[in-house]
């Protein structure tokens, strides 16, 4: 393999012994940040010491904690380690998670072979060249939401202006889901994804979710249109690879994760170019090749809204670059801290896109790396572009210190972004 | 060089083809890798072993037997 060797972690001799060497205190995980732009320092520090604690989470299940890369990428592709969350001690990262297994199980939860099954089915819709084809349309839904944006008062909401209406018209044409019901689908995302809520009411979203879009397959099974939906229900309800329950789900994976996701990457990384003058300036006026597409690959790794970590529970022991997880325990990559591990990233902790920051794991590793990934990058890119070049006066309409941060929410990002121009 | 590939391991992330578009495609029906060249040329080599690194899958092999071209 062409993979650095890796320093030794210190192994934990019995993984039922705590807590683990030269860290004293038991970890809740996670914990409040210190600073906004940055992950919690208690995990940057636990990092840089090289230890691998056991921490505590909300339900009292106390999973591994892996914050270096190199671990993180293990732990993430290695197939003794399982991401079925209805397992018996899986670390769910909030009541909310645990809904996920009480509907038709999305990819998200699915191990191999049936995982693997499901996303060769749809893996066509979604190579380099598909999403570049999509490119124009893109630019298109930009355009016209920006336009709308600069016509109406400033200042104005980034969120609700932008970010969300390019990230839902986006998925939505993609997958020929009607635009005009995307309230319902932004709502009933956040309740899913609201780690404050609990398992019913998760569960209720999610079901009245899947039932929508079990109808809407039945729908394009009998007048299909150009679209992703349709496409699929053509190709595959007739050959029994994969029914009306299973492409409703997966298209409700798409649907969510496809547009909150983007959305907080849209807001959250305007934000942090606003914060980095020097390169939205850069963004206006350069034209090296491979300064957009860099800039894009160093705000995914720099933001990493997988604020969490992506978590597994360990089917067999499993030895993680010398740290020893036995059976039945879970464990979190913490993908944020990971994605700063200066071993492997020279910007560590800045932003800096003159830095090449592929490999990071915003979008994960291992057999569940983002199905999305090529046309998030078209939509970011295509966002940060033209927010660079057509508002080049954009600023923050109130301090930094009165934004309100997703600290309630799984996936990391800002509930509101006044600005103005 | 070398380069194999373990297609059955492939989840279609398209890493190999940002990487190293000359010696990587993926195909427009599966969305699965394919190879163009299995001996590129030396000035790839840095481009083949990222795409290697890269994958999330393990599905690119370089210099290594056991694959299939
Ligand atoms: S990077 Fe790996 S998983 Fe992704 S398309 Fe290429 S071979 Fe397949």
């Amino acid at each position: 393999m062409t993979s650095p060797p890796t320093p030794t972690t210190p192994t934990i001799a019995s993984a039922g012994t705590e807590p683990a060497r030269g860290n004293p205190a038991p970890l809740h995980y996670p914990m409040p940040r210190q600073c906004p732009y940055a992950p919690p320092e208690e995990v940057t520090a636990v990092r840089a010491g090289g230890a691998v604690p056991r921490v505590t989470i909300w339900n009292g299940v106390r999973p591994w904690l892996f914050t270096r890369y190199e671990d993180a990428r293990v732990v993430l592709s290695d197939p003794r380690f399982s991401a079925d969350k209805s397992r018996p001690g899986y670390p769910l990262s909030s009541a909310v998670a645990l809904a996920e297994t009480a509907v038709t199980p999305t990819l998200l939860i699915m191990d191999n072979p049936e995982h693997d099954h499901y996303r060769r089915l749809v893996l066509g819709e979604f190579t380099v060249k598909r999403a570049e084809s999509l490119r124009p349309a893109v630019r298109a839904v930009v355009d016209g939401c920006l336009d709308r944006m600069l016509q109406g008062p400033a200042p104005a909401d980034l969120v609700t202006g932008l970010a969300l209406p390019v990230a839902l018209s986006v998925i939505c044409e993609f997958l020929g889901v009607p635009f005009e019901d995307r309230e319902l689908f932004r709502s009933l995302t956040h309740t899913m994804n609201a780690i404050g809520g609990t398992t019913e009411t998760a569960a209720a979203a999610r079901q009245e979710l899947q039932e929508y879009l079990e109808c809407l397959v039945a729908v394009r099974e009998k007048h299909p249109q150009q679209d992703f939906i349709s496409r699929m229900a053509v190709k595959h309800l007739g050959t029994g690879a994969m029914d009306h329950e299973r492409l409703a789900a997966m298209a409700l994976l798409l649907l969510t994760a496809g547009h909150d996701t983007t959305a907080n990457m849209i807001s959250l990384g305007v934000l942090t170019l606003l914060r980095h003058p020097a390169h939205f300036t850069a963004l206006r006026d350069g034209d090296a090749p491979g300064l957009l597409a860099g800039t894009v690959e160093e705000m995914l790794r720099h933001l990493t809204i997988v604020q969490r970590g992506i978590r597994r529970i360990a089917l067999e022991d499993v030895d993680v670059n010398g740290h020893l997880v036995r059976a039945g325990e879970g464990v979190i990559a913490a993908v944020n801290v990971a994605n700063r591990d200066p071993r492997r990233f020279p910007s560590g902790e800045d932003f800096d896109p003159a830095e090449r920051a592929h490999g990071h794991l915003a979008f994960g590793y291992g057999p569940h790396q983002c199905l999305g990934q090529s046309l998030a990058r078209v939509e970011l890119q295509e966002v940060y572009a033209a927010v660079a070049r057509r508002i080049p006066t954009l600023r923050t309409a109130v301090p930094d210190t009165e934004l309100r941060f997703k600290e309630d929410m799984a996936v990391y990002g800002v509930h509101e972004l006044p600005v103005t121009w | 060089m070398r380069v194999s590939l373990l297609p059955e391991h492939c989840v279609g992330a398209g890493h190999c083809v940002l990487s190293a578009p000359e010696v990587f495609d993926q195909h427009e029906d599966d969305g699965i890798v394919l190879l163009l060249d299995t001996t590129p040329d030396a000035h790839l080599a840095d481009a083949v072993h990222e795409a290697a690194d890269l994958c999330p899958a393990r599905a690119i092999l370089v210099d290594a037997p056991g694959g299939t071209a």
